[in-house]
């Protein structure tokens, strides 16, 4: 986060505006509503400068959850939509407030828990067997209760239905990191997307447990939001940052992030609806 | 106590080192949170003292108003300013969501309440002693505010830096109004929150300190105005 880039110029030019207001009628930049998986992993980090210094344009990017994001967009409150929930964004479209649906990338939810394994999945590679042993061992599940792509993806995977109430089944209501310091803090599982729990610096001695289950796999969509609805959008910006991300450039740029050696996004642009 | 230890070090280094991300974020949150002090004194000093200094029909429910909102949840504050601010909101044509604009409207409506309650309670106090005097003088009511807001200006200072920790230490209104854009946006408490949520607890942490730091200077300053200006009145 704190890496140099920026002079004391900058610093200085900050503390002579200390009250200025800035002006916002028609900005050179364009906001993206993300998953707090893009954000928290370094992904944007990566990839944002080099569209910039490709392109000119500037990228400024709330990271929330994806359910906070499709509502700060459909309330014109962003140009672009970047998350990981594939039936609220068709929905997102189908309502009319995005123009199209596209396929950038995609990696994979893993369950994470405890060293001691109260529940016996270590070594699974079925999902949903993986919960339910949970369920029967009635041991702490942390959810993060908040509609966001990955919490969507949770409810997914009861087969006998969500456990809401039960006990041990922890509704944090949080993102994805605050939810894995619960889950650590209490000993609890808990399901993650791969890059946050990669880039992700408190494990305190817990480790995938199960991975590799065709239902983890975690599509990420980008969704330009409809400039019929909300005229004052960037669309001819947000068609430049569409179109880099989908070319082999952006795909390229994708693939190429990796922490620790390990890629964390793997590119699959084509599909769209 | 290794890792207090390691935390210690962290805060000291990232101080030290003067890293230009971490300048830039310290300036956005004195930028932020004195204009928000600022505009909040504006309105809450003179508001305060119009409740502490006159007698007027309802005014024990201003009082209990004024007291209640000083505990105003900054999560429902930076909700109602978000709805206010956004595209589809009243004042969404003017594009300030996401802008350090947005954070200073949230925090001024945080810190008036606590500025006004305490500047009533202060002026109410002083009027106490002055109210003969007022009378038998026939001060005119503007005459009896300035008077009575200059006299308690030492008292004042405090009521705002009560202000200013409530405000820089808020992290509910900023994050959603502010949107914790890298660079925009991002606030001492909202870095703490991001590295916080990246299980970067050591470095969150660090953060923190420099915050407490940031406070501790401010406060400094404020008070040796306020011993310079307690000893300009014996002189």
């Amino acid at each position: 986060m704190f890496s140099a880039g920026l002079g004391r110029r900058r610093f200085l030019a900050g503390l002579a505006t200390l009250a200025a207001a800035p002006a916002a009628a028609r900005p050179d930049f364009i906001l993206v509503q993300a998953s707090t998986s893009l954000e928290n992993s370094g992904f944007f980090d990566h990839l944002l400068p080099q569209f910039t210094a490709e392109t000119g344009i500037a990228v400024r990017v709330v990271a929330v959850g994806t359910g906070q994001a499709i509502r700060n967009a459909a309330n014109g409150d962003g140009d672009v939509l970047f998350v990981h929930d594939r039936g609220a964004e068709e929905a997102f479209v189908a309502a009319g407030f995005g123009t199209q649906r596209y396929d950038v990338m995609h990696n994979d939810f893993v369950l994470v828990g405890p060293e001691a394994d109260p529940a016996g999945i270590g070594g699974g590679q079925d999902a949903a067997t993986a919960l339910a042993a949970i369920a029967a061992a009635g041991a702490r599940f942390a959810s993060r209760g908040d509609d966001s792509g990955t919490h969507k993806a949770e409810r997914r995977l009861w087969s006998r239905g969500v456990p809401a109430g039960a006990r041990w089944y922890l509704e944090t209501g949080a993102g994805m990191g605050a939810t894995l310091n619960t889950a650590i803090g209490m000993g609890a599982y808990t399901l993650t997307d791969r890059a946050t729990w990669t880039r992700f610096g408190n494990r305190a001695g817990f480790r995938i447990l199960v991975a590799g289950d065709p239902r983890l796999f975690n599509q990420y969509g980008i969704v330009p939001v409809n400039p019929a609805r909300h005229p004052h959008i960037r669309a001819d910006l947000v068609r430049i940052f569409v179109d880099w991300l989908l070319s082999p450039r952006g795909q390229a740029a994708i693939a190429g992030f990796r922490v620790a050696g390990e890629q964390l996004f793997f590119p699959n642009a084509g599909g769209s609806d | 106590m290794d890792t207090v230890w390691a935390i210690f070090r962290e805060a000291i280094v990232l101080i030290l080192i003067g890293d230009p991300d971490l300048w830039e974020i310290i300036a956005l949150s004195l930028r932020v949170t004195l204009t928000a002090v600022t505009l909040a004194c504006l309105i809450g000093l003179p508001l305060g003292a119009l409740v502490g200094a006159f007698r007027f029909p309802g005014r024990t429910v201003a009082v209990v108003l004024l007291n209640t909102l000083m505990g105003l949840p900054p999560v429902t504050v930076g909700l109602l300013v978000y709805l206010m601010l956004s595209r589809t909101g009243p004042l969404g044509p003017l594009g300030l969501l996401y802008t350090p604009t947005a954070m200073v409207v949230a925090q001024t409506i945080l810190v008036t309440p606590i500025i006004a309650a305490l500047t009533r309670q202060v002026v109410e106090d002083l009027y106490a002693e002055y109210a003969e005097q007022f009378a038998s003088l026939g001060v005119g009511a503007w005459a009896r505010l300035t008077a009575l807001l200059w006299d308690a200006l030492v008292s004042l200072m405090t009521v705002a830096l009560a202000g200013f920790g409530r405000a820089v230490a808020e992290v509910g209104a900023v994050i959603i109004v502010g949107g914790n854009i890298n660079h925009v946006t991002r606030v001492m408490t909202t870095s703490i929150a991001l590295e916080t949520s990246k299980g970067n607890l050591e470095l969150a942490l660090a953060l923190g300190l420099v915050l407490l730091a940031l406070a501790v200077v401010v406060n400094a300053v404020v008070m040796g105005i306020r011993a310079s200006a307690v000893r300009a009145a014996y002189v």
